[in-house]
């Protein structure tokens, strides 16, 4: 069975010069799109992943991961509509760069579907009444 | 069959009146005809959720002990700036208003999270605010300095009063330059990456009423979740503007200057708004029930997306420029469609106002008008239509000779 996930890597400075990502492809045959990265030499290192391949490849790759001493989390949980603020404006849709922000058609309203989120918070920066907010764990 | 005012405030009174919404409207002239439409339904009720930049309100705190004269001083409401030049302790605070330490767009875009649209919105919701200012001190009025908590139960007045609301249609911006730009319409992507628009088009106060012969001066309206009046024309007011067979303006016309007591609107629809790299406003509920006196006025109501068109505007270069310029027109079903065509390219379209509590308002004044709780103005005045021949100016930029005494 085949699974599609995306996960934020979070790697410690320690880390950030080593390729692990590359043994995701080599030892796990895991096919990986990257959505958004932050990396400074001397710094934590931030990688946001969408990761598909074989189910088991999958564990046994984060699991790889996770004992290399990167931290993962689960990604576009992060990013929540607070609706009892929002306005359903729309100005979120505009620079929404998945599907993850629409109107729907029939109630005008705004619609956040967390499973095309790729955290990029440009919805953040742009809400005019603050409605959408990110969540820290 | 004509109907008066009074006819139809009789059958309100009654609770006989059939009200509808601008939405629904359309439906029934479709299926009824206009005729019999126009007969059976007596008001249509409209609605507009957007950011309106001349939104403001005058508030009069009462005099402190001893007397302090704001007027030619300084005043901030929650380190707001509100305009003193009026007597001891009135004073008006505009949406735009921002401290004076906001950054601004030093650090661009800016983020302009809190403004006088915010003040208002906290006013409304009845949190208490910080009062400071410093005054010159006189005679009569000593004091020179105060820092209080002021709230809306405690002072005198506080009137939305705003010069201009609820515009008549607007532009649809999009961006030719190869930036990206921050501005009052929305971020918009490089090489007409993205196009918004603001209206609620078929459910538009005045998109309703082309020609303003119903919505005139004392017209009674709902306003930020309570009753209002329109007071006058707003300022920039255009009605000589091009304008298809149907009587309505293919862009920005017509404008209301509203007026009403704070104190007894809501919160929800008074919303303290920050726009990434433009700065900081209010977004504003407006509805205004139209009178379906004859067949004319029922036909106007019943317009559809489809019919209403605006102009697509560059904000990358000729928007700033005052270049007179529109890329080509489009329709609000087209925009609400969510892609229109700009220069043979397909391009994303998002609104910036609300449609969804636009229809919200204008089922909630439909609610009041059936339920006899609100009744329907003979405005006292109506406000210039394209007969009056005002247009909209430019600045005369004339230079100043420089002089030597």
């Amino acid at each position: 069975m085949s699974v599609c996930r995306r996960i934020v890597l979070r790697f410690p400075k320690n880390l950030v010069e080593k390729p692990l990502v590359y043994h995701l492809v080599k030892d796990y045959d895991l096919k990986f799109n990257i959505l958004r990265a932050k990396i400074t030499p001397e710094e934590e290192g931030l990688l946001s992943l969408e990761i598909k391949g074989d189910k088991n490849n999958y564990s046994r790759g984060i699991d790889f991961l996770t004992k290399s001493g990167v931290t993962i989390e689960q990604l576009g949980q992060k990013i929540r509509k607070n609706e009892d603020l929002c306005t359903q404006c729309g100005l979120c849709v505009s620079v929404c760069p998945t599907p993850a922000l629409a109107i729907d058609r029939k109630s005008r309203e705004v619609i956040f579907d967390s499973n095309h989120c790729v955290t990029c918070e440009m919805c953040i920066k742009v809400c005019p009444v603050k409605a959408m907010e990110i969540k820290f764990d | 069959m004509a109907k008066t005012y009074e006819e139809i405030n009789e059958k309100i009174r009654k609770g006989h009146a059939v009200v509808v919404t601008a939405e629904e409207i359309i439906g029934i002239v479709e299926e009824k005809g206009l005729k019999k439409a126009a007969h059976e339904v007596d008001v249509v009720t409209t609605g507009t959720f957007g950011p309106m930049c001349s939104s403001g309100a005058f508030l009069n705190f009462g005099h402190s002990t001893p007397r302090i004269k704001l007027g030619g001083g300084h005043a901030y409401l929650n380190n707001v700036p509100v305009y003193t030049g009026l007597a001891a302790v009135d004073v008006y605070l505009g949406a735009t208003a921002i401290p004076d330490d906001d950054p601004r767009n030093k650090v661009y875009p800016g983020e302009f999270s809190y403004g006088g649209g915010h003040v208002i919105e906290e006013l409304v919701a009845g949190k208490d605010l910080v009062l400071s200012a410093t005054a010159y001190g006189t005679d009569c009025y000593p004091r020179k300095k105060i820092e209080i908590l002021v709230n809306i139960q405690d002072i005198n007045e506080a009137i939305l009063f705003s010069p201009r609301n609820a515009y008549q249609n607007y532009n649809c911006a999009v961006n030719l330059t190869d930036k990206i730009i921050y501005t009052y319409m929305g971020v918009l992507q490089a090489n007409l990456g993205n196009a918004n628009f603001c209206s609620a088009a078929q459910l538009s106060p005045l998109l309703n009423d082309p020609l303003y012969k119903t919505i005139g001066i004392g017209t009674k309206i709902f306003l930020g979740g309570g009753i209002g009046y329109v007071a006058w024309n707003g300022t920039q007011h255009n009605p000589t503007v091009k304008r298809k067979e149907n009587g309505v303006p293919q862009a920005g016309a017509g404008t209301l200057s509203v007026v009403g007591d704070l104190k007894q609107m809501k919160a929800k629809y008074l919303r303290g708004s920050s726009f990434l790299g433009y700065g900081a406003t209010m977004t504003v509920g407006i509805g205004i029930p139209i009178p379906i006196l004859n067949e004319e006025i029922c036909q106007y109501t019943a317009v559809k997306n489809q019919d209403l068109w605006c102009q697509v505007v560059d904000y990358g270069k000729n928007y700033p420029n005052n270049l007179p310029s529109s890329l080509g027109e489009v329709n609000y079903a087209q925009l609400f469609s969510g892609e229109i065509e700009v220069q043979g390219k397909k391009i994303p379209t998002a609104p910036i106002s609300s449609y969804s509590i636009a229809r919200e308002i204008a089922g909630t004044l439909k609610e009041w008008i059936k339920k006899g709780d609100f009744e329907l103005t003979q405005p006292v005045q109506c406000i210039p239509g394209p007969e009056s021949g005002i247009t909209f100016k430019s600045m005369k930029e004339r230079l100043v000779e420089p002089r030597f005494e």
